[in-house]
């Protein structure tokens, strides 16, 4: 069987060219990017490249830019780093979002256990969060803002700039974990105005096993992992020479294609969701449909259906139902809970997410496959 | 990279050996999916590449599969076993036992964890005139646990003298007073056998980069059973790797650990005799070249006391670091790669009771699956010119 892959929120391809970037540090560049000799110093010279071209996808500059193992460590990074640097002995303040990922939310209960001080932000139910109410959380004693820049679910894009000007004026620190949007649409630090934000390879056509996050220069952290001091001291471990030149590769192929496949994948996104409103009618809901939304990802609740029965009946379709890191449980994705979605729509829900390699023809299989299954399910 | 420039690097890190990148490559262009993705085949494919190198892992550690924790490398092994432990919230104390030689991975945590009121207790090691040369004595160890040690991490193999703790009879020693011992055995692990049952060990770090794997994942061993082992997670998310640590997994990497130690294992015994006798090469025509070589670490004719790849000599008089610009055709270091960017000599060295400038004037070879007689023969050349050189300019 070919499968018909449209889950690229949870994980891309690597992309050929990624591959290639790739190669040479599997082979003959394997020195230790910590040693002296000659050797050592071109795998550093490799790794600083690479550092370069993340730090330009995002309007950074190279030393703004820590190699992490992903965007779970990275998150970790950020959050824990800001709130053990400021107040090492708990006390400090936190605040985020109701639509985080687990990378975000898990970081934040740990330092609640470890006694600080956690609010958590709604949204409307078309997926929005309002600078307004970010701005009404904050106290005295707040440290970091960390809301995520676009939802691996619905993909709805948060005003984060707008929050974090108003963060700003109380001096408050802001993060955004941009593991969706970092090679979906623009994400440059200085527009958005963030402090710091995260990012994984493996979400844009880099191998699973690499990330980054961007420090603004001044910020300073605790780091999460100790040993010898790699990385400016924020992150101890034999650099990931291999998966880091992939990164960088993929960063340039992300910036240069950033317009045009958006625009594509947009296309064929809407068309795709014509198709299954033409035949469903207005009871399919798109969730956030009236938000600014990542161009790729198409978050639909099929009425009358559970989308585990759906996707059971159409195997050749990989999509998701919900966050792919959630293991099966009855509950509701926070996500949907949080839009004021009913238990019976998020069952309905399916999560279709486009990538460069998704075709017209795909789209056009994956609608029928789609209806279908729907029309016998019904 | 030049091809005139021989590897004698093997401990800071070693080639992905070809065969063990053809493992990993249908996992970066095929078999893309996340393992954590339950609704699709791609996610199906990944968790079983998943489990099948955990087991494989697991069985040449004589661990069970659920015992491994799959980390980035093993800087976050490490991380997570001391910090993990010292960090439960229900632990026997705040006293944590080490010893001088560890690597910055181990002592870098622990002196971060004695800024925050822990007591850190980093034992000796026997001098380097000794005959047990590196290594700890029991008995200072036994008199260091405490009713209040949450910890005893004692590294397996030294990653700069090769020298190899008794981790048999220091287990021994922790299990009598309960504290559970942790080995960071990233030199170890794909040289000699280790097994974590016979050894007595609750937790071990290691990783695939030190045995001709990718760089960028590392492994824990986290005993399960009689009485499981609980750790604080250092990274949280997802709940991948049983809550142990989150973030999604690097199937490639996985599966290339797995192959590497495969390998390792079936090449072993053979091996491990052809790094000797290149090693014994190495030293017989340094020495020759420069009699008043010293050697640091275990006599080479102990081989249950060092490990075969490894040879550490100090030229007396000499600087290492102007050692190391004088000779182009090896890549060797003077010690650890992960502080060769620090000035500071040798900690190791230093721990022996070599004095400052005997450290400076130490280099580590560290030599592997990819060197032939011939390699050796060049770096004994290069040794041999780069010390006379630096000699005449400081005799004149």
């Amino acid at each position: 069987m070919r499968w018909l892959y449209l889950d690229y929120n949870a994980t891309t391809p690597i992309a050929p060219s990624v591959q290639e970037a790739m190669l040479p540090f599997l082979a003959e560049r394997y020195a230790n990017p910590s040693s002296s000799h000659v050797l050592g110093r071109m795998c550093q010279e490799a790794l600083e490249d690479a550092r370069g071209q993340v730090a330009s996808l995002l309007g950074a500059d190279r030393d703004e830019i820590v190699f992490t193992s992903g965007g779970t460590e990275a998150n970790n990074l950020a959050i824990k780093g800001v709130l053990l640097k400021f107040a090492p002995g708990g006390g400090g303040h936190l605040v985020i979002s109701a639509l985080e990922h687990e990378a975000v939310v898990e970081p934040a209960k740990f330092l609640e256990r470890w006694g600080y001080d956690v609010s958590i932000v709604g949204c409307n139910r078309q997926g929005l969060i309002d600078p307004a109410a970010v701005a009404a959380e904050l106290r005295h004693d707040t440290l970091l803002v960390s809301i995520m820049h676009a939802n691996n679910e619905i993909g709805v894009i948060q005003p984060i700039a707008e929050i974090a000007r108003l963060c700003h004026e109380r001096n408050v620190l802001v993060h955004t974990d941009a593991a969706q949007s970092v090679g979906k649409i623009k994400t440059n630090v200085d527009e958005l105005e963030v402090d710091l934000l995260s990012l994984t390879g493996h979400k844009f056509y880099a191998p699973k096993g690499i990330g980054a996050l961007f420090v603004r220069r001044g910020v300073a952290l605790e780091p999460v992992l100790h040993g010898a001091g790699h990385e400016g001291g924020l992150r101890a471990g034999t650099e990931n020479v291999p998966y880091i030149a992939a990164l960088g590769r993929a960063a340039v192929l992300a910036g240069k294609s950033l317009a045009e496949a958006g625009e594509r994948l947009a296309l064929l996104r809407d068309r795709l969701l014509a198709r299954l409103r033409d035949e469903i009618g207005p009871e399919l809901r798109v969730h956030g449909e009236l938000s600014p939304r990542l161009p790729n990802t198409l978050s639909v609740c099929l009425p009358g259906i559970a989308a585990d029965d759906l996707l059971a009946r159409t195997p050749e379709l990989c999509a998701s139902t919900g966050a792919a890191c959630h293991r099966h449980t009855s509950a509701m994705s926070p996500t949907l809970a949080a839009l004021g979605v009913e238990m019976e729509a998020a069952r309905g829900t399916l999560r279709l997410s486009l990538g460069w390699y998704t075709t017209e023809e795909e789209i056009e299989r994956a609608a029928e496959l789609l209806l279908s299954a729907w029309e016998a399910l019904r | 990279m030049p091809e005139a420039q021989v590897y004698l690097d093997n401990q800071s890190t070693t080639r992905v050996d070809p065969r063990v990148a053809e493992a990993m490559w249908p996992y970066f262009t095929e078999q893309y999916g996340n393992a954590g993705s339950t609704s699709h085949a791609y996610g199906a494919e990944a968790r079983e590449a998943v489990a099948a190198a955990r087991a494989s892992l697991a069985a040449a550690i004589g661990a069970a599969p659920a015992e491994i924790v799959f980390t980035s490398g093993a800087t976050e092994s490490n991380n997570l076993a001391l910090r993990g432990v010292a960090e439960r919230p229900r632990r026997r104390g705040n006293h944590i036992v080490s010893v001088v030689t560890e690597h910055k991975a181990i002592l870098d945590p622990l002196q971060r964890l004695e800024r925050r009121g822990f007591e850190i207790t980093l034992l000796p090691v026997a001098p380097a005139s000794s005959s047990d040369v590196g290594l700890i004595d029991l008995d200072q160890l036994a008199a260091a646990l405490r009713d209040k040690t949450c910890l005893v991490s004692v590294m397996l193999a030294n990653n700069e003298i090769g020298v190899l703790q008794p981790l048999r009879e220091i287990a021994e020693v922790c299990r009598a007073r309960g504290v559970w011992l942790h080995t960071d055995a990233t030199q170890a692990v794909g040289k000699l056998p280790v097994n974590v049952a016979e050894l007595g060990i609750d937790l071990m770090s290691f990783s695939a980069h030190k045995m001709y794997g990718p760089k960028g994942i590392g492994a824990l061993y986290v005993r399960r059973s009689s009485p499981p082992v609980r750790l604080e997670p250092q990274i949280d998310g997802g709940g991948q790797e049983s809550g142990f640590r989150s973030g999604t997994l690097n199937v490639p990497g996985i599966v290339g650990f797995a192959t590497a130690l495969d390998l390792c294992l079936a090449e072993m015994a053979a091996e491990t005799t052809r790094l000797r006798s290149l090693r014994d090469q190495l030293y017989a025509g340094l020495l020759k070249a420069v009699p008043d070589m010293l050697l640091n670490g275990p006599a080479l004719d102990q081989p249950h006391l060092r490990l075969a790849n490894n040879l550490n000599c100090t030229f007396p008089h000499v600087n290492g670091e102007a050692l190391l610009l004088n000779m182009k055709t090896i890549a060797v270091s003077s010690g650890s790669a992960c502080t060769s960017a620090s000035p500071e000599p040798s900690h190791v060295l230093l721990g022996l009771g070599r004095s400052l400038d005997e450290a400076r004037a130490s280099l580590r070879f560290g030599l592997g699956r990819f060197n032939s007689p011939q390699d050796i023969d060049i770096a004994i050349a290069a040794v041999a010119q780069a010390v006379h050189h630096l000699r005449s300019l400081t005799s004149r």
